[in-house]
């Protein structure tokens, strides 16, 4: 296993070192230690690697990510695992705002709590949250699943295209074109997998399912102010 | 973006370090504003005195005999403790609003920064680690105070835009967000008679809080109603006599980030602000909820109240 110290190495040079794993890298296994809350840790990775940031991490930590599985052994800032590609990030602690925004693929995983618009505008990602979300998660969602083991906050899901939601605690409110949706056999299939795949022992006929009523597609008349 | 920073004692033996981790917090907020930089810090509760923070950009000759004209005019003892362009004018407690009173007459150039029993207030121009050093903030006890760094995007860089701003006798408000309403609100209070010396937005926040308080709202309702009369975005930090609060708009895309342990309470508009407090490693650390106010206090239980959004 290879150890980057914060303390010692510069954020540049400890980016630069991951990035420049190349597929055929035998040296898989990274541990980060002293991060101390700093932006932009171990962001634009790309090669099977195994990373694991020792503490807190500030903003956009895994951002942008492929292939790399990437352990956040804390709580992360604002804007983790931002437009990731492909590839797993795990937060243990809790996650601040805007959490796998804009993700095209891969997995998140979130043991604590997201805050705020987690899970905005993903388009593939999927995103398994042991606790709660805040307001206006999955805002304008366009692909992918988003499960919550908890409750979510207000405006659950505004303006959403075809990403499924997955709640099992209480929904708050519900944002514009949001419904819930019955919950058919190959949802129950899914929703097995994406709580295997986040580590969570919740049991999927526990959980709501919520969608896309599809009046935002077209212009209506009725939905001008 | 701006940065803002407090912490809340609960351990007395912290006191004598108030000022420096505070200070280190600051300093690490730098990035988030590096125009100007100011700490507001509450002290020892001397029930015999009252205390004047003043500022002037001329301070040797401003300062030269204010402490014997403000004894003469008010009839009373004043002790002046001058540090840069700040001085600190102690009065016999219940004299405050009469010394405000004859400054404005004796020294009219002479800009007061707070008025209270235990606060101190100290902003000027420049780095964050600048600012702290020429007032040697570090070196300051206390029981909780409060810090801001600013990057201005609403008014202009100057000492009177800087924060925190004073709200009423120990209280002060620090502000990261911007205010979108703040002109019509300025000009709806100027006409209720509240003094708004600049351009800037948070000013009106903090007149706005003042405003209310003195119709005979508590500070707690004062915020509430921020909630609903502030357009804008806003993370307020207000501190108190007793303690601080810490309110946030409903959007809440300011960042805020709380850490409780049985030592302090702490506050950071980034995890980095708090990392290197004693004991952070075992703190609870949390995000204050969107359109709640939350207080800790000395005096009474913390409580966040929630409001409707």
């Amino acid at each position: 296993m290879q150890t980057i110290d914060m303390e010692t190495t510069a954020l540049r040079d400890l980016n630069a070192t991951l990035q420049a794993q190349a597929e055929t890298t035998n040296q898989t296994t990274w541990e980060i230690t002293n991060p101390k809350g700093s932006h932009a840790i171990a962001v634009g990775l790309d090669a099977p690697i195994d990373v694991t940031v020792k503490g807190s991490t500030g903003y956009y930590c895994a951002g942008m990510n492929k292939q790399a599985t990437i352990t956040v052994d804390g709580s992360a800032g604002p804007g983790v695992a931002e437009n990731m590609m492909s590839g797993k990030v795990v937060i243990t602690g809790d996650a601040s705002q805007y959490a796998g925004a804009t993700g095209n693929g891969g997995t998140l995983v979130i043991k604590g709590n997201a805050s705020s618009r987690c899970g905005i505008s993903m388009k593939g990602i999927d995103i398994i949250v042991h606790g709660n979300v805040g307001h206006m998660s999955a805002f304008m969602a366009q692909s992918g699943n988003l499960v919550v083991c908890g409750d979510a906050g207000d405006a659950l899901g505004d303006s959403i295209y075809e990403a499924r939601l997955f709640v099992r605690g209480s929904v708050k409110s519900l944002g514009a074109d949001c419904i819930e949706k019955e919950m058919r056999p190959e949802h129950l299939t899914l929703l097995t997998d994406l709580l295997e795949r986040g580590g969570c022992d919740a049991k999927p006929e526990e959980f709501k399912r919520y969608g896309s009523a599809r009046e935002l597609y077209h212009f209506k008349i009725d939905n001008a102010y | 973006m701006c940065g803002i920073v407090g912490l809340f004692l609960k351990d007395k033996a912290l006191e004598p370090q108030l000022g420096s981790l505070l200070t280190a917090m600051l300093v690490t907020m730098t990035d988030r504003g590096p125009d100007s930089a100011g700490i507001a810090i509450y002290g020892e509760d001397n029930p015999a005195i009252s205390k004047l923070t003043v500022q002037s950009d001329e301070p040797e000759q401003a300062f030269a005999t204010l402490e014997k004209d403000l004894a003469a005019a008010l009839g009373g003892a004043v002790h002046l403790r001058a540090k840069d362009t700040h001085a600190v004018l102690e009065v016999e407690r219940g004299q405050l609003s009469a010394a405000r009173a004859l400054l404005t007459k004796i020294a009219p150039d002479i800009r007061v920064m707070a008025t209270g029993d235990t606060v101190e207030i100290y902003k000027e121009v420049g780095l964050p680690k600048d600012v702290a050093a020429r007032f040697d903030l570090a070196s300051m006890s206390g029981t909780h105070g409060i810090g801001h760094t600013r990057m201005a995007t609403e008014s202009l860089v100057t000492t009177m835009g800087a924060h925190p701003f004073n709200t009423g006798p120990d209280q002060c408000l620090v502000h990261n967000g911007s205010l979108s309403n703040h002109n019509r609100l300025r000009r709806k209070l100027q006409r209720e008679g509240v003094h708004i010396e600049t351009e800037n937005d948070t000013e009106v926040g903090a007149a706005y809080i003042t405003w209310r308080i003195q119709n005979g709202a508590t500070l707690g309702e004062a915020l509430e109603g921020a909630l609903n009369d502030l357009d804008g975005f806003f993370t307020f930090l207000v501190g108190t006599k007793d303690g601080f609060g810490v309110v946030r708009d409903p959007i809440a895309c300011k960042p805020a980030v709380m850490a409780e342990t049985d030592q302090y309470v702490a506050f950071g508009s980034e995890y980095r602000a708090l990392v290197n407090l004693p004991g952070i490693e075992q703190a609870r650390v949390w995000e204050p909820e969107p359109a709640t106010v939350y207080f800790w206090s000395h005096q009474s239980p913390s409580t966040p109240t929630k409001k409707a959004a």
